[in-house]
């Protein structure tokens, strides 16, 4: 079967909107209902947070969300059934966001087998290094048709970037400042530098997350790449309005 | 036994076996990178080994002695205890040993903060000390919980100017304190180091911490041959994290005839869930905090809560050296519960003067277990990473009366 969202990088290249959203949050069973709601109302792509009581790479909001999930019954197991059934109706593109360990102790091949079986088509996972995927997972990911994304930042070297771009199988998660998810919003000057260096140095498709939350921050995304990923401030806007609230929060952002 | 060339830990990439490494978001990476070159080039640099010396002898006030316990021995009756007496550096414990290397690399890379976690607040007051000391501003990442019970640590952080930064969220003790000052480290890491307070941790921090806390064992070794014309049978440490254990360790690794012990603490229990810490006695081999080691966790790879009566063990992970350490055999890892580290903290308060942290209890309670069974020919060094000040409110509100108070 063909990869969902290498068909979708094929077909567009531009003003791609990839929202992240923590599984199982606000309520156990929401997770089905957002990916069907995000589809309908025009996300291109949908990442899904596994979540995770040591969550590295994310900040406060993310954190607080994963860790209600947990509280409300999260496991794996259910995560890929819900995922299953939300592919009998959705065709967007599904991607899988967490950390290494929950990989390593749910088993990597059983793991990578249920995406593949339920309709994942990517993994971003933060902590995995590039030499260990390079060594260990890359073979077996691409055995099951999952794409693998790498995250990109301010600090990343020039010939680290190239590197990255050449190992990603996905797009590149291009990380607008060095901090944490949900740490400040607004596009500066500086990030904007940084952007064009990015584009001059690769080739994969690139996404510009962190501190994107509304149209004014995801059109200046745009600008600089083939899309914007929108994380905390979606999951801010599903703590007060819950699932009622995405089709005008996805209408406010496209503008 | 498994001879151990401890020089060959870890390998370039951080793993001791498969233990190690560093598992971390990539803007983290590309610090730790930046961490682990200057200290690669730092280290051996005759200046920065003078400096250390400096600080050790006249700050610290290294070496600290190796003590033969003659009553303690007497009443027990069986192998002969020592004790390497890290609680008598500056501020109390064995922290301080590290503190120094760290901090002072820090100034080395032109940073001004240094920021860490603490449990018990050792390694807390001990970066807060060396920060007065250099100059370097300091913030301190603990939990409520930790906070109410070693109450006199945050109180001597505050004093020598730290910034005491309360953490709310989980069961509030060391797991969080470490995830939240990570997150306060990401926020800055230019200006900032990350002065982790345990052999854990990504490269470099496990190598590091432990290269500055090998002293232990180097002067142990020489010292214990003074005193008895040879090397001790056995030597124990408590293992949380695990650094006060790898300082004594290390020096130790390749002579064949040491026993060594490595203590973990078994809270209420290690067959009871959630209430101890025995982290390499009842774990499986997972990653936390960027890591990988025996960790305490659920089927989802979730840290699991842990339990100690020692604030400065209630850890679910381990020092990823012990972890390969315990796959060699090369230490045995035991553990000891509240009820007998207890014991051991007014055992010792009470034969030989010294009042222990409840931590470094957990040594001597298994070293007196030990001793017991052995031959009065036999001798055990046990670490003494902390003394007990700290301690003693809550040990006498939570179990004096047992000892009479």
């Amino acid at each position: 079967m063909n990869n969902r969202m290498t068909a979708l990088f094929e077909t567009k290249k531009e003003n791609i909107l990839n929202i992240y959203f923590t599984a199982g949050y606000p309520n156990i069973d929401d997770t089905v209902t957002i990916i069907k709601q995000l589809e309908h109302s025009g996300a291109d792509l949908i990442e899904v947070g596994i979540p995770y009581s040591d969550p590295l790479a994310d900040g406060p909001t993310i954190q607080e969300s994963g860790t209600a999930a947990l509280k409300n019954g999260f496991t794996l197991k259910l995560l890929f059934e819900q995922i299953r059934e939300a592919r009998k109706t959705a065709n967007v593109p599904l991607i899988l966001m967490g950390y290494v360990n929950q990989l390593m102790q749910f088993g990597v091949e059983k793991f990578v087998a249920q995406c593949a079986d339920s309709g994942v088509d990517g993994l971003i996972i933060p902590d995995l290094p590039p030499n260990v995927f390079e060594k260990e997972y890359k073979e077996l990911f691409a055995k099951h048709n999952l794409s693998f994304t790498f995250l990109v930042t301010p600090n990343t070297s020039d010939e680290r970037i190239k590197m990255l771009d050449s190992l990603s199988t996905g797009f590149l998660y291009i990380v607008s400042s060095a901090a944490i998810t949900g740490a400040k919003s607004g596009i500066s000057e500086e990030q904007i530098a940084y952007f064009k260096r990015i584009s001059s140095l690769i080739s994969s498709p690139k996404l510009i997350g962190f501190g994107i939350s509304d149209n004014e921050t995801f059109t200046t995304a745009c600008t600089y790449a083939e899309g914007a990923i929108i994380g905390s401030a979606f999951i801010k806007m599903l703590s007060k309005e819950g699932v009622a609230g995405i089709d005008g929060y996805i209408q406010s952002v496209r503008g | 036994m498994a001879m151990v060339n401890a020089a060959n830990m870890p390998d370039v990439n951080g793993y001791f076996g498969e233990y190690g490494g560093s598992f971390v978001p990539p803007q983290l990476q590309v610090i730790l990178d930046e961490i682990t070159a200057e200290y690669l080039k730092t280290k051996d640099d005759p200046e920065f080994q003078k400096e250390m010396a400096y600080y050790q002898k006249h700050y610290v006030g290294r070496p600290s002695p190796v003590f033969f316990c003659e009553r303690l021995t007497a009443k027990i009756g069986g192998a002969k205890i020592y004790l390497k007496r890290e609680d008598l550096n500056h501020t109390g414990a064995h922290k301080i040993n590290h503190c120094i290397g760290e901090a002072l690399l820090a100034k080395r890379l032109g940073k001004t903060k240094i920021i860490a976690e603490t449990g018990a607040g050792q390694h807390g007051v001990a970066l807060a000390t060396v920060a007065a000391l250099l100059g370097l501003e300091c913030e301190i990442h603990m939990g409520e919980v930790d906070i109410a019970k070693e109450h006199p640590n945050v109180v001597r952080m505050q004093i020598l100017g730290a910034t005491v930064v309360p953490v709310t969220h989980g069961l509030k003790t060391l797991k969080e304190a470490v995830d939240s000052a990570f997150e306060a480290y990401l926020k800055d890491p230019v200006t900032q180091l990350y002065a982790i307070g345990s052999v854990v941790g990504p490269h470099p921090f496990p190598m590091m911490v432990r290269d500055f806390q090998q002293i232990i064992g180097e002067e142990a070794k020489v010292q214990f041959e003074e005193l008895t014309g040879t090397l001790p049978d056995n030597i124990v440490a408590c293992v949380g994290g695990g650094s006060n254990a790898m300082g004594l360790f290390t020096a130790f690794l390749n002579d064949e005839s040491v026993a060594i012990y490595g203590v973990e603490p078994a809270g209420h229990g290690v067959e009871i869930a959630g209430k101890h810490a025995a982290t390499i006695t009842k774990g499986t081999p997972g990653m936390i905090h960027g890591f990988k080691c025996y960790m305490l966790q659920d089927e989802n790879g979730e840290p699991s809560p842990v339990h100690s009566v020692a604030s400065g063990l209630d850890y679910p992970g381990v020092g990823p050296q012990h972890s390969y350490l315990h796959d060699l055999k090369r230490v045995n890892y035991t553990h000891i519960d509240d009820t007998d580290a207890i014991d051991a903290f007014f055992e010792l308060s009470r034969s030989e003067g010294i009042i222990p942290a409840i931590e470094s209890s957990h040594a001597v309670a298994f070293a007196m277990k030990l001793a017991k069974e052995l031959p009065s020919d036999q001798t055990i060094l046990v670490n003494l990473s902390g003394r007990g000040d700290k301690d003693i409110d809550f040990v006498v509100e939570n179990f004096g009366k047992k000892y009479g108070i």
